[in-house]
């Protein structure tokens, strides 16, 4: 398919496309990120080092890849999504064999001057893909089970590449947000029942095999299984994380203890707390009011996503903003669930706002795509 | 390919239907999440404060104090000193910049230790006390709470650390502490968590290093309350650590602060062996340094003075320096002939100055000869000549097994840094590690301990106390441990023949009491007190067999780094032996003339347990001796001058 589908005569070009961005969006993303360099201070103590600064430089950086990414055509990106997809499942091979070790999980590529996460780059390209399959597959061939079966081979290479790592959250990540595409795309209502029975099933059965030869996951994982479903079990050492997470979350209070006034944060008790519990600290210094604000936030994000895909007529872009925003949306969702105690601890960072370089670079990079989708939308 | 438009219509729908449904579940989760913020934020906020609060009560490490180190007698060598700090908390301070200055007003601060302050103390959260000043005076302390009001965040605390009262008597021996490294911490596999407290006092070298283990102790912990900023409330509860195990060594400090005194001036060392037990009474190295230097932090200029210095301060010569041993190997090299019975004690050898051995003239001390030489005269005299003979006739492998009997060429397992193996040659050895055939040269060589052999002062010592007593001594250094008493270095006996021991044993007493002999000039002659010994002097210029043959040149000639080393061993008293000494000065010159009057003084400290008579010195000497032991008195602190426990 070539772009000359498009009506091209009302796509905006050259540097009219600014004017076109979704700068609505942009807003927000800048916002999410303010409150991630106020926090990263904070947890410092007080001090743009060693975290805040670097991640400013990053956000800045994710900025200019933005926008750059909102330039390129969209179909550019689409023709482009098998080969991005291909390569980023080369990259976990990479990570396989030449991937470095750290905190017993072996996830990140050494650049030089910066530490790449393929899993992280994997999420989004793997709903470049299946939107890219979706575009190209005829709607009457949606449902029919050799048609399901490809992208549900698709999705499983990367999951399996990734829980080799071992990294459980990432997984479970790929796995729902392959899997919400399909729904988006119209594959029928009975194959989501089938395989929502089938989870439930393994997951009894990874329960089941615990302590047994063919034990399907790691003993720490185990044990965060444990602590989650009772974290007062073992409250100094691996509940620890989730019990002080939460400490420090209900203190907050309302209006929260006042920004570098957490005790919970200031006093070290928080493990990661400028990582994975970063959004205790958030709680805790501005209360409730904080944390429903950000969490607001995030869902005017998601819904600009789902409203500018509504809008959007072309089948691969709307999915493709479906996509991100539901990866998106996953992310904040679990990393929340976590820290408040909804959800076992998998190691998920809280988007835009967690420090991290790769995962900020690639969701920046994501909603390059969705502005991409946006600009060049047929009018 | 194009799609009919009632296709893309089509699929907008599909889109759009399914999207709201996944948006509709996102609302829920988002809804979800938000009901059980409000639930733990608002509904159960003053539970979780609660919880919060009781976060704030902290386990603190309490530092055990250190075991002490005392001598045979009793006199603490390493002990434990109460000391002032001054510390400051930097959220109580207010104007930091302000009040570090009133306080440099009140006491001296050298300007490097505040910036170090400052820095440590951004660094630091504020609530943290920041150590400003160690080892501050009794009046210090009491300026700095006289002006407390205008001092907020200042603080004198009270603290242990370690000091030695020996100073640099000791410091070859008990080494020193120092704060605690990133390297120290990387060489210990599971390390004690006291280690990890800031500046905690840890065994850098000697037995301070060696005894790290007994002398530490373990942690006690107190729990404390904090406040909201984290200030120290109040104790809850306190549990006091196990304090380290104390050590006695064997060593006897008055006759180690003598010996120190005695080879002041020189690069020198001196060991003396207990011939009872094996306990070493005294090993010392000269020149020494102040440990107490190391344990305060040591200036630069310091470091430089001691590591530039030539005669090498540092170095614990007694026990890591290896020396060629010169003739005091020809005790190696007639025994190991004389056991094989290549020899007997009769027989003679003619010395016409020099011997030649495969083409190459190897010269006796005596450019003139000795004429025929039986081996008592050959001892006494040292005649080199016939050891070249009979080390040829025994070989090389012989003497290197006598030499290990005897204790040389292996490493004593004493609590000390980096205790030297020396070396005795053999065959094997020279083709495994230099890949070369042994000649016959190098076991000419050899004979007269000259050439690849290398001994340490301790392993001298050690030979000569096994010659002495014909027994297996092993030196020992530490007495007790925690009041239990270490093995003692008597072994069992080397199944030496007795009569070759008898035969050795005389021509040693002959060196020093004969006429003619080496060592006649250094005699005791008070009786039951009279030493036998054999003096060395080694060459350290690389000896070719070359530079051997065309002969020696005058040490005085050479600048000090060339010169010869002096060395001397002995014993005393020669019918009933109780103590070995072993005296190594380097580059000094003759053994006869620098180390063995050394060595005598020595032992006679030792056998007298303080100064001797004047009596126990030739008449000629007394005169020269009584000034000497003027000056030797007037240099060893007071409270190390012993009277005569004899």
């Amino acid at each position: 398919m070539s772009y000359l589908e498009y009506n091209t005569k009302f796509v905006p070009s050259g540097m009219r496309k600014l004017l076109y961005l979704h700068w609505p969006l942009i807003m927000l993303l800048t916002a999410v990120a303010c409150a991630g360099f106020l926090m990263l201070y904070s947890v410092a103590g007080g001090s743009v080092d060693p975290w805040m600064e670097p991640q400013v430089k990053r956000f800045a950086l994710g900025l200019v890849v933005m926008i750059g990414v909102a330039m390129v055509p969209i179909w550019f990106w689409r023709n482009m999504a098998f080969v991005a997809f291909g390569g980023s499942v080369a990259l976990l091979l990479g990570v396989e064999f030449f991937g470095d070790v750290r905190m017993g999980a072996q996830r990140w590529i050494d650049l030089g001057f910066m530490r790449l996460q393929p899993s992280e780059l994997t999420k989004i390209t793997l709903v470049m893909f299946l939107a890219a399959y979706y575009e190209w597959l005829p709607l009457n061939k949606k449902s029919h089970p050799f048609w399901v079966l490809v992208p549900v081979i698709v999705i499983l290479v990367p999951v399996a590449l990734v829980l080799q790592q071992p990294d459980l959250g990432t997984a479970l990540l790929l796995l729902m947000g392959g899997g919400a595409i399909m729904f988006l795309a119209g594959v029928h209502w009975a194959y989501f029942v089938t395989v929502v029975g089938a989870g439930v099933g393994t997951v009894v059965a990874v329960l089941q095999s615990r302590g047994t030869p063919w034990q399907l996951l790691q003993d720490y994982q185990y044990r965060r299984i444990d602590t989650f479903l009772d974290p007062s079990n073992d409250p100094l050492g691996a509940g620890y994380n989730i019990t002080q997470a939460k400490i420090a979350l209900g203190s907050g209070g309302w209006t929260g203890r006042g920004f570098m006034q957490g005790t919970q944060s200031r006093l070290n008790f928080l493990p990661e707390k400028h990582t994975d519990f970063i959004f205790t600290t958030l709680a805790e210094e501005f209360g409730f009011v904080g944390a429903i604000t950000l969490l607001a936030l995030y869902a005017l994000i998601i819904i600009f996503c789902i409203a500018s895909a509504m809008t959007n007529k072309d089948r691969f872009a709307s999915l493709l903003t479906l996509g991100i925003a539901v990866t998106f949306f996953l992310f904040f969702a679990v990393n929340m669930a976590m820290v408040t105690g909804l959800a076992p601890v998998v190691g998920v960072p809280l988007p835009m706002v967690s420090y991290g370089g790769s995962a900020m670079l690639v969701l920046m990079a994501a909603f390059g795509l969705v502005q991409s989708a946006h600009v060049h939308r047929p009018r | 390919m194009k799609r009919p438009p009632k296709d893309i219509i089509a699929s907008s729908r599909i889109i759009g239907r399914r999207a709201l449904v996944v948006g509709g579940v996102q609302a829920g989760i988002m809804g979800a999440i938000g009901w059980r913020l409000r639930d733990m934020q608002v509904e159960q906020a003053d539970q979780y404060r609660m919880l919060a609060e009781e976060n704030r009560i902290s386990m603190r490490l309490l530092p055990p104090a250190r075991g002490m180190i005392f001598d045979r007698n009793g006199i603490a060598i390493a002990a434990n000193e109460q000391n002032y700090r001054v510390v400051m908390v930097r959220e109580d301070a207010g104007d930091i910049g302000e009040v570090l200055a009133r306080l440099t007003e009140i006491i001296d601060i050298p300007p490097e230790v505040l910036t170090r302050a400052m820095e440590e103390m951004r660094r630091r959260a504020p609530f943290v006390p920041v150590t400003i000043l160690e080892r501050v005076s009794w009046d210090d302390v009491a300026q700095i709470n006289l002006n407390t009001p205008v001092l907020p965040g200042i603080q004198a605390e009270v603290g242990l650390s370690r000091y030695y009262p020996m100073g640099e008597d000791m410091a070859h021996v008990v080494g020193y502490v120092g704060p605690v490294s990133d390297y120290d911490l990387s060489q210990i596999e599971d390390p004690d968590p006291l280690l990890q407290i800031p500046k905690f006092e840890y065994g850098k070298t000697g037995a301070e290093n060696r005894l790290e283990e007994e002398l530490r102790g373990s942690a006690g912990n107190r729990r404390i309350e904090i406040s909201a900023a984290g200030r120290i409330m109040r104790e809850l509860d306190r549990q006091e650590g196990v304090p380290g195990k104390d050590v006695q060594l064997t060593i006897d400090s008055h006759l180690q602060a003598y010996v120190q005194a005695r080879l002041e001036g020189e690069s020198a060392s001196g060991i003396v062996i207990d011939l009872e037990n094996g306990d070493l009474r005294a090993v010392v190295s000269a020149p020494s340094f102040d440990p107490n230097m190391f344990v305060r932090g040591i200036s630069v200029a310091d470091w430089r003075a001691l590591n530039e210095n030539i005669y090498r301060p540092m170095a614990a010569k007694a026990v890591q320096g290896t020396y060629p041993p010169g003739s005091t190997f020809k005790m190696v090299t007639v025994m190991a002939a004389m056991e094989a019975g290549i020899i007997t004690a009769n027989d003679t050898v003619y010395c016409p100055g020099h011997a030649d051995v495969s083409n190459i003239r190897f010269h006796c001390w005596r450019r003139g000869g000795h004429g025929n030489m039986n081996m008592h005269e050959a001892m006494k005299q040292s005649c080199d000549v016939y050891f070249y003979d009979i080390a040829q006739r025994v070989g090389i492998d012989k003497m290197a097994e006598m030499a290990r009997r005897l204790g040389l060429g292996q490493r004593y397992d004493l609590p000390l840094s980096a205790v030297a193996s020396g070396l005795a040659p053999d065959r094997e050895w020279k083709s495994t590690v230099r890949g070369e055939n042994w000649r016959v040269g190098d076991t000419v060589n050899a004979s007269i301990g000259q050439g690849y052999v290398l001994t340490s002062p301790l392993q001298l010592a050690v030979m000569t106390a096994r010659l002495a007593t014909g027994m297996e001594i092993t030196p020992r250094l530490v007495r007790l441990i925690d009041g239990v008493e270490q093995p003692s270095g008597i072994g069992p006996s080397l199944g030496l023949n007795e009569n070759t021991l008898r035969r050795v044993r005389a021509s040693m007493d002959a060196v020093c009491n004969e006429d003619r002999g080496t060592a006649y000039g250094s005699r005791i002659v008070a009786e039951g007190r009279k030493m036998a010994g054999k003096t060395g002097t080694s060459q350290v210029r690389r000896i070719t067999m070359e530079e051997r043959a065309a002969g020696v040149t005058s040490n005085e000639d050479l600048p000090w780094e060339r010169r010869d080393h002096a060395l001397f061993v002995c014993y005393a008293p020669v019918e009933n032996p109780r103590y070995a000494v072993s005296v190594v000065v380097e580059h000094g010159g003759g053994g006869s003339a620098v180390a063995a009057p050394i060595a005598r003084d020595i032992i006679l400290q030792a056998q007298y347990g303080g100064p001797p008579p004047l009596e126990a010195y030739p008449a000629n000497l007394r005169d020269q001796i009584a000034e000497q032991q003027r000056r030797i008195a007037a240099r060893i602190p007071a409270g190390m001058r012993s009277q005569s426990r004899a």
